[in-house]
């Protein structure tokens, strides 16, 4: 236990060391701008960390990014690219608000926010299944397939909410708003909604399927070797589209959620684009599901007290998009250096630490599973490099 | 319906396309070629709004078209050099510097535009035309597509050439090598780190072309995010295009018509939506490989960083 606390201790030291690292090459550019960077940082982590009213709201802004970030485990353990994230998302949202005002007055509140959130899923796990079908049965890729029904999404979630699911109400399109008393219930008097029990318990359900049930075992060793799993007797194609289906399901749900716990309605042309910022965070952390949950909260409050500092400052907020780029760089690098020096990588718990992606140590360590591990002339083009096989 | 056919929509319609789709080609030539040598640029959007805004800032100054482009050029390179170095020098992870390029590019253009243009807001004045002498005179097609700017008929001309380039030369077999067989191509004597990262600054150069001409030629101004997700588009048509140059232009100008169809269409009071018409190619395609699916050809290396001695 205690030898766990330690390794833990170490982990969380090593992800803040390229935090703090970009917070001062920001801090730079922040002195070049002619604005102040300890009480840019100051008001940030005031409002985003230490603030009870701020740190609610990053709270509540982390609850879609993590069942984003479970949807997206999922798919690329399986060694499957879902770029199509914003597309679920958006589809998912635009039903949710499309049908729930309406469904609010025939069943009643619960029936309402159960039945939505499971439509949006449904939704978002459907708009994977051309891209797996495929990808599982004619091997065409599918970060072209996936980023080509994200835009079709967008495009559908707009033709919606423009169309059929528009408000009666004058004024720009939108949908119907579901009153503020009759959205997802606030938890123990706090102003988080119920939406962050849901992530919560959704990404926690991912780790428990990846690596304790028999189906997650199934997905990576598809994201290992795909004729590996051949040889083993798995059904590639049908394995492709469960693991694509949950994932978009995840996204469709998230999108359901930051409707009925935060927006209310959709408008024309909404899109956070939370997609590509949840990649990098899922890949830093090793595709596991608690290094994610704790990168997305992080990320959570960077946004949410960063907004505060930069309306603060009078600066543009799109100067988080920079912070955050600093941030990938600098773990990117770190890791990079912790690789050379021959020392596991340390985002994650120890136990996920060991694999690498291919580039790392199958020379390193010259493990015997490294026979699962993906060569370069295996992979079907896009090969995930981090493959986790125990 | 006779106003459908008439000349001043034909006219918008065709050079509206080509404008649109100028940006999309020279991207897309560019991912090809990067593609080809096993490097998958998901930054491409970042090379192309690095492109856009220093052209936009050097052109605004000097008043030159061709310094602009030739900034909008140095800026992709070096956003693709901050890739070439730290996923092909450095095997980092593509996807995720992919990201933290885009990222970054669009964090930093939006706050420098902020701080020097927020107030003034300053345009470029409309582009030069370069009229082809006799071609020029047919109808439609002369205003239309022999009335452009030359950098437009640079882009065709250059996706032959990199066709040529790729099937017919030394270097280009050294790219396909790296991206098919990189062991083959180091044991062959041929770097493959120098190749990729080659290639990778290829698309950042080409990239950012394509985001100058965006401000240049298309748009006049800088505004933030100008390029609304035309770096994933241009990746689509080069995974699309399968390693074959002369189909980017095919595929660039299929978007670009989509892109560009909505307000032609406005000129002759006909409104529809934009979100239909600009979901249609994503549609077509996606019905053609339901229908024809086949493997979608990419190189066997592409996106794995290559590891001297490792199976």
């Amino acid at each position: 236990m205690k030898v766990k606390l330690l390794e833990l201790g170490r982990a969380v030291l090593i992800a803040l060391i390229p935090i703090i690292l970009a917070l001062a090459a920001m801090g730079v550019v922040l002195l070049t701008l002619g604005r102040d960077p300890v009480s840019f940082y100051n008001d940030m982590f005031q409002r985003g960390l230490f603030e009870w009213q701020g740190f609610q709201e990053s709270i509540i802004r982390s609850a879609p990014l993590i069942l984003i970030a479970a949807g997206f485990i999922v798919a690329f353990r399986a060694n499957l690219w879902n770029l199509g994230a914003d597309g679920q998302f958006l589809l998912g949202a635009a039903m949710t608000a499309g049908l729930g005002a309406s469904l609010l007055g025939s069943i009643g509140v619960w029936p309402m926010l159960i039945v939505t959130m499971l439509v949006s899923a449904a939704v978002g796990g459907a708009w994977t299944l051309i891209p797996a079908y495929l990808r599982g049965s004619h091997g065409v890729n599918e970060i072209i397939t996936t980023l080509m029904m994200s835009f079709i999404g967008i495009g559908v979630a707009n033709v919606l909410v423009k169309g059929p699911f528009r408000t009666d109400v004058g004024g720009v399109a939108r949908t119907d708003v579901i009153p503020f008393d009759d959205r997802l219930p606030t938890l123990f008097g706090t102003r988080i909604h119920l939406g962050f029990l849901i992530a919560l318990a959704a990404i926690i359900g991912v780790h428990i399927l990846m690596t304790r049930t028999s189906l997650g075992l199934r997905l990576r060793i598809l994201g290992a070797n795909p004729r590996a799993a051949l040889h083993a007797g798995l059904n590639p194609l049908m394995l492709t589209v469960i693991a694509f289906a949950i994932s978009g399901a995840l996204i469709g749900l998230s999108g359901s959620i930051e409707i009925l716990g935060i927006q209310g309605s959709f408008r024309a042309d909404f899109n956070p684009a939370f997609g590509l910022l949840v990649i990098p965070l899922v890949f830093l952390a090793r595709l596991n599901a608690i290094g994610s949950l704790a990168l997305v909260i992080l990320f959570s409050v960077i946004q949410i007290g960063g907004e505060s500092a930069a309306r603060q400052a009078e600066i543009t907020s799109d100067i988080l998009l920079v912070l955050v780029a600093f941030i990938l760089f600098f773990m990117a690098i770190f890791e990079y250096f912790r690789i050379m020096r021959g020392q596991e990588p340390g985002y994650v718990p120890a136990e996920v630490m060991d694999r690498l992606r291919a580039g790392g140590d199958a020379d390193d360590h010259g493990t015997p599973e490294g026979a699962l591990q993906s060569g370069p002339g295996d992979s079907d083009g896009a090969g995930l490099k981090g493959t986790e096989n125990e | 319906m006779s106003d459908l056919l008439s000349q001043d929509f034909l006219t918008a319609l065709i050079s509206g396309a080509l404008v649109a789709s100028v940006p999309l080609l020279f991207a897309s030539l560019g991912e090809l070629i990067s593609e080809q040598a096993g490097v998958l640029n998901v930054g491409l959007e970042g090379y192309m709004l690095f492109g856009a805004f220093l052209s936009f800032v050097i052109a605004y100054n000097t008043g030159s078209e061709l310094l602009g482009l030739l900034g909008g050029i140095v800026a992709g390179a070096f956003g693709a050099l901050i890739m070439a170095v730290l996923c092909v020098r450095m095997n980092l992870d593509q996807i995720v510097i992919g990201i933290a390029i885009i990222l970054l590019a669009e964090g930093s253009t939006s706050l420098l535009n902020d701080a020097a243009y927020a107030e003034t807001r300053p345009s470029l004045g409309t582009p030069s035309e370069f009229a082809i002498p006799l071609l020029k005179d047919i109808p439609i097609l002369g205003e239309s597509v022999f009335s452009q700017h030359w950098i437009v008929y640079v882009g065709i001309a250059l996706a032959f050439f990199v066709r040529w380039m790729l099937l017919r030369t030394s270097a280009g077999l050294s790219l396909r090598a790296a991206g098919e067989q990189p062991q083959a191509l180091d044991v062959a004597g041929v770097s493959v780190v120098k190749t990729r990262m080659l290639a990778t600054l290829c698309a950042g150069a080409l990239g950012g072309l394509g985001g100058a001409f965006l401000v240049i030629v298309g748009a006049g101004s800088f505004t933030p995010f100008i390029t609304q997700g035309a770096g994933f588009i241009a990746i689509v048509i080069a995974m699309l295009s399968r390693g074959r140059a002369p189909w980017t232009i095919l595929g660039s100008i299929l978007f670009g018509i989509s892109l560009s169809v909505a307000t032609a269409l406005q000129l002759i009071g006909i409104s529809i939506p934009t979100d239909y018409v600009q979901m249609l190619p994503f549609i077509v395609v996606i019905v053609v490989l339901v229908l024809f699916a086949r493997r979608s050809y990419l190189p066997s290396a592409l996106a794995l960083p290559y590891v001297r001695g490792e199976r």
